[in-house]
C-alpha cells in the first residue's frame, strides 16, 4: 500500500507495540490482538477513515499509560502508605 | 533561578515482579529478572523536566551508578526528558556493596563538579527501602533538604516544599541550591514512549569512575543473611469466649 499514511500507520503499530510489552494479559496476548486489529481494517483507503482510527489508536496508547501508571500508584500507595 | 538539576536514577528490580530470595540466603535472585527504574526516581525525573519546561532550570543531567546495564534506566531519564546522563562506573563486589553513603558521596562530587543548583532523588529505592541517600548528600554537601515532597515551588532563589509528615503537610522554605526528595503524589510521571526512546538516543551519556571523583567506595556494612518473611500462620476458629482463653492459655500468651 502506498497511502501516504502509511508511515504514520507503521509508527502507530510500533507505539502500540512497544506499550504491549508490559500488558498484564502477557504481551504475546496484546501482540495477537494488535495484528488482528490492523490486518482487519488492512483494505480501507479512505485517508478520513485511517486518520479517525490512527486517533482511536492514539486514544487506545493513551489509555494503556494511564492503565501502567494506575497500576504503579496503587501498588506503590499500597507498599508504602499506610490508610 | 536558573542552572543545572541532577537527578539521581536507580536501576531496581521491577516492581511486579515477585522478588525470590537466593537459595544461599546472601541476597535475592536479579539474573534475567526484570529491571526498571525505581518509580521514586521517575517521580523525581518528572519534577526535573517539569521545571525545565517552566524555564525555572536550564539543564536536567540524569546521573546513575551501577554496572553498564544502569545506562538503560538513563536512557529510560533521557527519553523523558533529561538532556544528558552520566554514568558512574561501578561493578562487581563494589556493586553489590553500593549504598547510599557511596551513593551520596558520588553525588556531592558530581554536584560540585558540574555546578548544579539542585539535586533531585527519590525518596527510597523499591529494592533497599534506606530512604537515606537524599539526606546523606545534603549534608555531605551542606545543602538544605527538602525531603518527601509532595509540591516544590520554585520562589526566586528559594524553593518552597510541602512535606509529607506523619502528622499530615509540613510546608517549609529552603535555599539553594538544595537537595529534594520524591515523595509519590508530587507528579505524575509521563511514559518514555518509543519515540521518545529515539530521540533520546543522540543524547549523549558520560562514562565516569567513583575514583575519578575521589570517592571511597568502601562500605561499613556486611550483609549477614537475606531470607524470606516467616510465613503466615493459618488462623483459627473457636466457638466460644471460653475456648479462646483456654487457647491463649495454651499458647502461655495469658
Amino acid at each position: 500500500m502506498a497511502n501516504p499514511l502509511r508511515p504514520e500507520v507503521v509508527r502507530l503499530y510500533k507505539n502500540l507495540l512497544y506499550l504491549g510489552r508490559e500488558y498484564p494479559k502477557g504481551s504475546d496476548y496484546f501482540r495477537a490482538r494488535l495484528r488482528a486489529a490492523f490486518t482487519k481494517n488492512k483494505s480501507v483507503q479512505d485517508p478520513e477513515q485511517i486518520k479517525a482510527m490512527i486517533a482511536r489508536g492514539e486514544y487506545v496508547a493513551q489509555e494503556l499509560e494511564a492503565l501502567y501508571y494506575l497500576r504503579k500508584y496503587r501498588a506503590m500507595k499500597k507498599r508504602y502508605y499506610e490508610e | 533561578m536558573s542552572g543545572r538539576v541532577l537527578v539521581g536514577v536507580k536501576r531496581v528490580i521491577d516492581y511486579a515482579v515477585k522478588i525470590r530470595v537466593k537459595a544461599d540466603n546472601t541476597g535475592v535472585v536479579t539474573d534475567g529478572v526484570k529491571h526498571s527504574m525505581n518509580p521514586f526516581c521517575e517521580i523525581a525525573v518528572e519534577e526535573a523536566v517539569k521545571l525545565k519546561e517552566k524555564k525555572l532550570v536550564k539543564e536536567v543531567v540524569a546521573v546513575s551508578c551501577g554496572p553498564q546495564q544502569s545506562q538503560e534506566t538513563i536512557r529510560t531519564a533521557l527519553a523523558m526528558g533529561a538532556d544528558r546522563g552520566i554514568h558512574v562506573e561501578v561493578s562487581g563486589k563494589d556493586y553489590e556493596t553500593l549504598g547510599p553513603l557511596q551513593v551520596s558521596k558520588i553525588m556531592a562530587a558530581l554536584a560540585k563538579k558540574e555546578d548544579a543548583q539542585l539535586i533531585i532523588l527519590g525518596k527510597q529505592a523499591i529494592d533497599d527501602d534506606c530512604n537515606q541517600t537524599g539526606q546523606m548528600t545534603a549534608a555531605l554537601l551542606d545543602w538544605p533538604q527538602g525531603t518527601f515532597a509532595s509540591e516544590v515551588t520554585l520562589d526566586g532563589d528559594k524553593i518552597k516544599v510541602v512535606r509529607e509528615i506523619d502528622g499530615g503537610l509540613e510546608t517549609i522554605k529552603i535555599n539553594t541550591p538544595a537537595v529534594l526528595t520524591a515523595d509519590l503524589r508530587l507528579n505524575t510521571p509521563r511514559y518514555a514512549t518509543l519515540p521518545n526512546i529515539m530521540k533520546a538516543k543522540k543524547k549523549k551519556i558520560a562514562n565516569v569512575k567513583p575514583a575519578d571523583l575521589g570517592v571511597n567506595l568502601t562500605s561499613r556494612l556486611e550483609v549477614l543473611k537475606v531470607e524470606d518473611p516467616p510465613q503466615r500462620q493459618a488462623g483459627m476458629k473457636v466457638e466460644t469466649v471460653e475456648d479462646l482463653v483456654g487457647k491463649l492459655k495454651e499458647a502461655g500468651k495469658v
